[in-house]
């Protein structure tokens, strides 16, 4: 790639434009790095621990996230106010969004992630089936755009093969989305889908996909910088799924061994450079039973489950980000990443298990974090602290780490066994039994494990 | 009087919207009649939105918290008069 205009910036400020637990790892590589930091905060993030945490800190509007943590007008004000040189976005709110990422770069303010050309790219996922096709990828047989009629229905339903399944293009969370296990099912399931679509997302359009029982997922971490430098930083098997939520990440994958790894991490290098990806981002692949993986899609962000990366391979995720959008060249080889131990992170939620799942939004009280060896806790709790109803229920990641899968299983009990907390409910009990169920501690997991076993 | 109103409120801490969406035109209205079944208002609570209905059949009496509002738990949304 050309090296025009790539000389190193030098970020003095970062202005981080997210909340909650993010926002305090994104301060802490900040402040490793030298690098002074400016916490965003709507009205009900006021006496949140990154603002707290971080060198400065800025108010972006009111409560709801649309007129906060949404809003890129005040975010770009409030950014360029602080002399903020860099926008780190985080993960959800507006981190993939291609109008963020270009808003700053008229503002001349450095957006930390992809560009955005890029998160467009991503974003499409049938031009990006189109173009993995042509590679040589494998993708999830399908439709490949939305579906027509009900005779293009049937048709493509039989090339691919029944079971299929019938999805929203409007969005996702499992609105709009039908199994369907024979023709004869195929026009009632059509009709519900698009008319679920329409009420959830006012979008009636459906495409269909071959359905995969008991699959796996399975991403890859990449790294790749401006001069088309790239690494892959191995796999994360994120089967544990709660309604399309993750709920318990590990790596590596239980169920993948070296000559299986070396091809999906190829695989995820050969899609980052076919989109010219910059700065850090996941692979997603659907694994079958037979262990055939197909592309999923690109999340063009940091994740949430980063840390049993972080954890397994030593490399600061985040402060590479900053480096990579700074235009510096990735100091990482290939060679230079191994693989150690074996890293398990809990999603631990605002909710009561024991009522459905109900949000439990409150104040803290009475609050003990674990420690101890092979313990990493990223989270933004602390005694006092207004849980606020606003945004969503991930208040902790428990991370543990052990030289193998019984280990790390081991420490995540007896930290999660030293977690108190009063004053909200929290998903632990629910994440305890997980971590003594005997296929999961066998590593036979998949994505319907929490459907089959519990209903979920 | 006490009796025959019936009062919805809200299962979680959370906000109380009157629309689907902040394009739309509210659930309900003062004066408005309604059936049981009807979804009256919607509570966000985590990302998590509940519809709420009415539960008894009558006239939406008063309502209670300003649009977009947070609320408390067991908190009193709107007050529905019943039909004898």
């Amino acid at each position: 790639m050309k090296l025009k205009h790539r000389l190193p910036y030098r970020f003095k400020k970062i202005f981080v434009a997210n909340r909650g637990e993010i926002a305090l790892r994104i301060i802490r590589a900040c402040r490793e790095m030298e690098i002074l930091s400016v916490a965003a905060f709507s009205d009900a993030d006021r006496n949140s621990l990154p603002v707290k945490m971080a060198d400065e800190a800025a108010n972006i509007g009111s409560a709801l996230s649309r007129k906060s943590y949404l809003n890129i007008e005040n975010i770009l004000k409030a950014a360029h106010d602080s002399g903020a040189d860099a926008i780190h976005p985080g993960y959800g709110f507006l981190s993939e969004n291609p109008l963020f990422a270009k808003a700053c770069k008229e503002a001349s303010i450095k957006f930390i992630g992809p560009s955005p050309e890029c998160l467009a790219a991503a974003g499409d996922k049938s031009a990006a089936r189109e173009k993995l096709k042509l590679l040589g990828i494998p993708i999830i047989p399908g439709s490949d755009g939305i579906i027509r009629s009900s005779d293009q229905a049937e048709q493509v339903s039989e090339e691919i093969g029944y079971p299929i399944i019938i999805k929203a293009s409007g969005g996702g969370g499992g609105r709009g989305m039908r199994i369907v296990r024979g023709a004869h099912e195929l026009p009632e399931a059509l009709k519900t889908a698009s008319g679920e679509a329409r009420a959830a997302f006012g979008n009636p359009d459906v495409y269909i996909e071959k359905y995969f029982e008991k699959p796996r997922h399975i991403e890859v971490q990449i790294l790749r910088d401006y001069f088309g430098n790239q690494i892959h930083l191995f796999e994360r098997e994120c089967s544990i799924q709660k309604r399309h939520q993750k709920l318990i990440e590990e790596s590596p994958s239980p169920c993948v061994d070296v000559a299986f790894r070396e091809k999906i991490c190829e695989t995820a290098l050969k899609i980052a450079e076919s989109i010219r990806y910059t700065n850090a981002g996941t692979i997603e692949f659907l694994v079958d039973q037979e262990k055939k993986f197909y592309f999923m899609e690109v999340n063009a962000r940091i994740q949430v489950e980063h840390p049993v990366t972080e954890m397994v391979t030593g490399v600061d995720l985040v402060a590479e980000q900053i480096r990579i959008a700074r235009g510096e060249a990735l100091g990482l080889k290939q060679a230079d990443i191994r693989l150690d131990g074996w890293a398990l992170e809990c999603r631990i939620n605002a909710e009561n298990p024991e009522d459905g799942f109900m949000p439990s939004p409150g104040t803290v009280r009475n609050l003990i974090l674990p420690g101890g060896p092979g313990i990493r806790l990223d989270t933004h709790l602390f005694t006092g602290y207004d849980v606020p109803p606003y945004y969503d229920s991930l208040i902790c990641k428990a991370i543990a780490w052990g030289k193998n899968r019984n280990e790390a299983i081991s420490r995540m009990k007896r930290a999660l066994h030293e977690f108190k907390i009063e004053g909200i409910h929290m998903t632990i009990p629910f994440h305890q039994e997980i971590l003594t169920n005997h296929n999961f501690l066998k590593g036979e997991i998949h994505t319907q494990f929490l459907k089959e076993w519990k209903g979920l | 009087m006490s009796l025959s109103t019936h009062k919805v409120t809200s299962p979680v801490m959370g906000i109380f919207y009157r629309a689907p969406s902040p394009e739309e035109k509210p659930y309900v209205e003062i004066g408005q009649h309604v059936r049981a079944s009807d979804v009256v208002c919607i509570i966000e609570s985590m990302k998590v939105f509940t519809e709420l209905r009415a539960n008894q059949n009558g006239i939406v009496k008063r309502i209670l918290v300003e649009n977009e509002d947070p609320v408390m738990k067991n908190q009193d949304l709107i007050e529905i008069e019943i039909e004898a």
